[in-house]
């Protein structure tokens, strides 16, 4: 099948799915968006970029006036890439443009792990794309540093549509870092993005994502992952900011033996934030595995947390944990957890627990000398405290201070 | 010194304790016994000050202060300690955040590892304070966490049950420590109140008062090691006998 072709059989799909509703999440009218925007000017040097927005992408993970700590920065600004660069060798970043023209092999990756029917938003990615960013290890190459990458949403009452590529060729490693945030406050805009991960036999990606929003941007996510042999995707979400409205599933494919998938999702949901996030897995080859682990804090907003798990081949083990803290206010917590068991031998299994703070654990602290609101906040941090396996130090702490940054907030 | 006067305390709107008197004077250490249900925790909880155990009537004073009205952190930062017999699991809370947060900054990291050798609980400071921790460890956490404390008056509920013997020595010698042992009375700072059922941990802290509760009231004092001996020969019907002679109680089924 030429490119041409599949080009044109992408496009046909994608326009007849271009009103599909989404199984999940409120309905978003794209036709309330704006699809195009001025496109600013290209920066060699990011820290260049405009010192307000510098500081909203730090306070999603991206560092820009000091790159040291970083393998690679890809920087796009609504529907522009302004800054690409790499420091480290076997390691690629570029607007996923450039790699659709630099690499013929592109199309075995494009629309792969994600379908481009699945609903309307994928459907709107596909016909209006916008860019997006494309990340590549080379063969046993590793990364000494995360490498990171931005989506800033600038200009008001704009869909960014995005689609990213991100493979892990065999035996190779990749941590990335991605922030996605907005230069408004309060401005109304709609952030819609495909990522396709691709990890090989024998590598690994750690894909931690911070999302720093406004209360009136709708985000509509849309991830696949799929895992060869002995491959491993570690994923961390964090969303400690407010939102009007998100969505998203992201579903993993263990396709090859001992394949693994982990998944730690953060969510706070504060008044008026409505979010709808899960994590699946399903594993479909002997011996994979995954953990899906997800806390969720409402202190009045809504959050549904779900979770899927599917056994399809022997020796697959799988666990799911879901917590929700119901710290004030009217908020909503709706655990749910599936696991479906498709032959024997499998194990999987999952826990959920929804409620407020447990005055006998306050009381407990207070009898140790801590005040009443002393108490509170170091459950509250316990609760949201991240441990994560295979995590590198420095991902760990960024992590720990992004959370301790809107710990505030919580409180 | 801790002084309880004419204490009643109601748990659920039902009064649990009734008209209870007790001191311990400075620097001394005084035991508990009687059968489940007499009221122990609950006295030791109201002298804590948790929420749920109303004071209807009485007071209690520690150090000359009347604290009855006091929340839990108050009397915590007062000087007052507990080692609780089945503590909460606090999930996410690491045991080394406990400690600190009982050394209120009197310590660093150094002394939190001091403290954990001391109490064989080195790779317990990283892990969910009481998830998975054995009856032995719990009771080793809460003396590390007193001991980080350094209270003036520490409340110790049922130290040795679920240990086994090996254990209670350590114990023992913790409490010891926590208690000023080696100190002489007039000389120490820590008083102590103990609850006990088994009378195990009198073999190795220096206690010269012991008390039976029976029915949310005081029956006796006298010498622990004395109460201990008629409790195991007599039981408490003995003593129940006893308390509701000197109530002036006739006991109508015998």
């Amino acid at each position: 099948m030429t490119t041409e072709k599949t080009t044109g059989t992408l496009k046909n799909k994608a326009q007849a799915a271009a009103s599909k509703p989404a199984t999940y999440g409120e309905d978003i009218d794209l036709n309330s968006f704006n699809a195009s925007a001025d496109s600013p000017e290209y920066r060699e040097d990011p820290s260049q970029l405009p010192a307000k927005a510098k500081e909203q992408m730090l306070g999603a993970g991206v560092m820009l006036d000091d790159t040291s700590q970083r393998s690679g920065t890809f920087i796009q600004m609504d529907n522009t890439p302004v800054h690409s660069s790499i420091r480290q060798e076997g390691i690629e970043i570029m607007p996923v443009s450039q790699a659709l023209e630099k690499y013929d092999w592109m199309p075995d990756y494009w629309w792969r792990a994600v379908a481009v029917d699945a609903d309307k938003y994928t459907a709107n990615i596909e016909l209006n794309q916008s860019n997006g960013y494309f990340i590549r290890a080379l063969p046993g190459h590793k990364t000494d540093f995360p490498v990171q990458a931005c989506l800033y949403l600038s200009k008001a009452r704009l869909a960014q549509n995005v689609h990213n590529v991100i493979i892990a060729e065999e035996g190779s490693e990749l941590h990335i870092i991605t922030g996605c945030t907005t230069a408004s406050k309060d401005e109304p805009g709609l952030h819609l993005g495909v990522s396709e991960f691709f990890i090989k036999k024998g590598a690994k990606i750690t894909f931690t994502m911070i999302h720093n929003w406004n209360p009136e941007i709708a985000v509509r996510p849309r991830t696949g992952v799929i895992i060869e042999d002995n491959g491993l995707f570690l994923s961390n979400y964090l969303l400690m900011k407010p939102v009007h409205s998100l969505q998203m599933y992201p579903s993993a494919q263990c396709i090859g033996e001992n394949a693994t998938v982990r998944y730690n999702s953060i969510l706070l949901a504060d008044k008026g934030s409505s979010l709808d996030v899960g994590s699946r897995a399903l594993l479909n080859a002997q011996g994979a595995r995954t953990e899906i682990v997800s806390r969720a804090i409402t202190t009045g907003g809504n959050i549904i947390a779900r979770g899927y798990i599917e056994g399809n081949a022997p020796e697959v083990k799988g666990h799911l944990e879901c917590r929700g803290l119901i710290l004030k206010g009217n908020g909503i917590i709706h655990a749910i957890p599936e696991l479906k068991g498709n032959l024997a031998g499998i194990d999987l299994s999952h826990e959920a627990a929804v409620g407020k703070i447990a005055e006998e654990e306050v009381e407990y602290l207070m009898a140790r000398g801590l005040t009443r609101d002393e108490a509170t906040a170091t459950i509250v941090r316990g609760f949201l405290r991240v441990d994560v396996e295979g995590l590198p130090p420095l991902l760990t702490a960024e992590l720990k201070r992004a959370i301790e940054e809107s710990e505030k907030d919580v409180m | 010194m801790l002084e309880i006067k004419n204490l009643c305390v109601a748990v659920d709107g039902k009064e649990i304790l009734h008209n209870l008197n007790l001191t311990v004077a400075q620097g001394e250490t005084h035991v508990l016994f009687g059968p489940n249900g007499a009221g122990k925790t609950t006295l030791l909880m109201s002298i804590m000050g948790f929420p749920k155990y109303k004071v209807t009537k009485g007071k209690i004073i520690f150090h000359g202060k009347d604290i009855t009205k006091m929340s839990v952190d108050q009397r915590a930062r007062l000087g007052i300690g507990m080692s609780f017999q089945r503590p909460p699991v606090v999930r996410g809370v690491k045991t080394r955040d406990m400690v600190a947060a009982c050394l209120k900054g009197k310590g660093d990291g150094e002394t939190i590892q001091e403290l954990a050798a001391m109490t064989d609980l080195a790779e317990f400071l990283d892990r969910d304070i009481n998830y998975g921790f054995s009856g032995g460890e719990i009771k080793r956490s809460e003396l590390m966490q007193l001991l980080a404390q350094k209270p003036e008056l520490a409340l110790l509920d049922e130290p040795e049950s679920g240990v086994d013997l090996v254990n209670i020595a350590v114990i023992g010698e913790l409490m010891n420590q926590l208690l000023e042992k080696d100190c002489p009375i007039r000389l120490r700072k820590c008083m102590g109140l103990i609850i006990t059922h088994t009378g195990h941990i009198l073999n190795y802290v220096n206690a010269r008062t012991g008390y039976v509760m029976i029915n949310g009231r005081i029956g006796c004092s006298a010498d622990p090691h004395e109460i201990l001996a008629t409790v195991k020969e007599k039981g408490y019907e003995e003593c129940v006998a006893c308390l509701l002679k000197c109530n002036g109680i006739e006991r109508v089924n015998k």
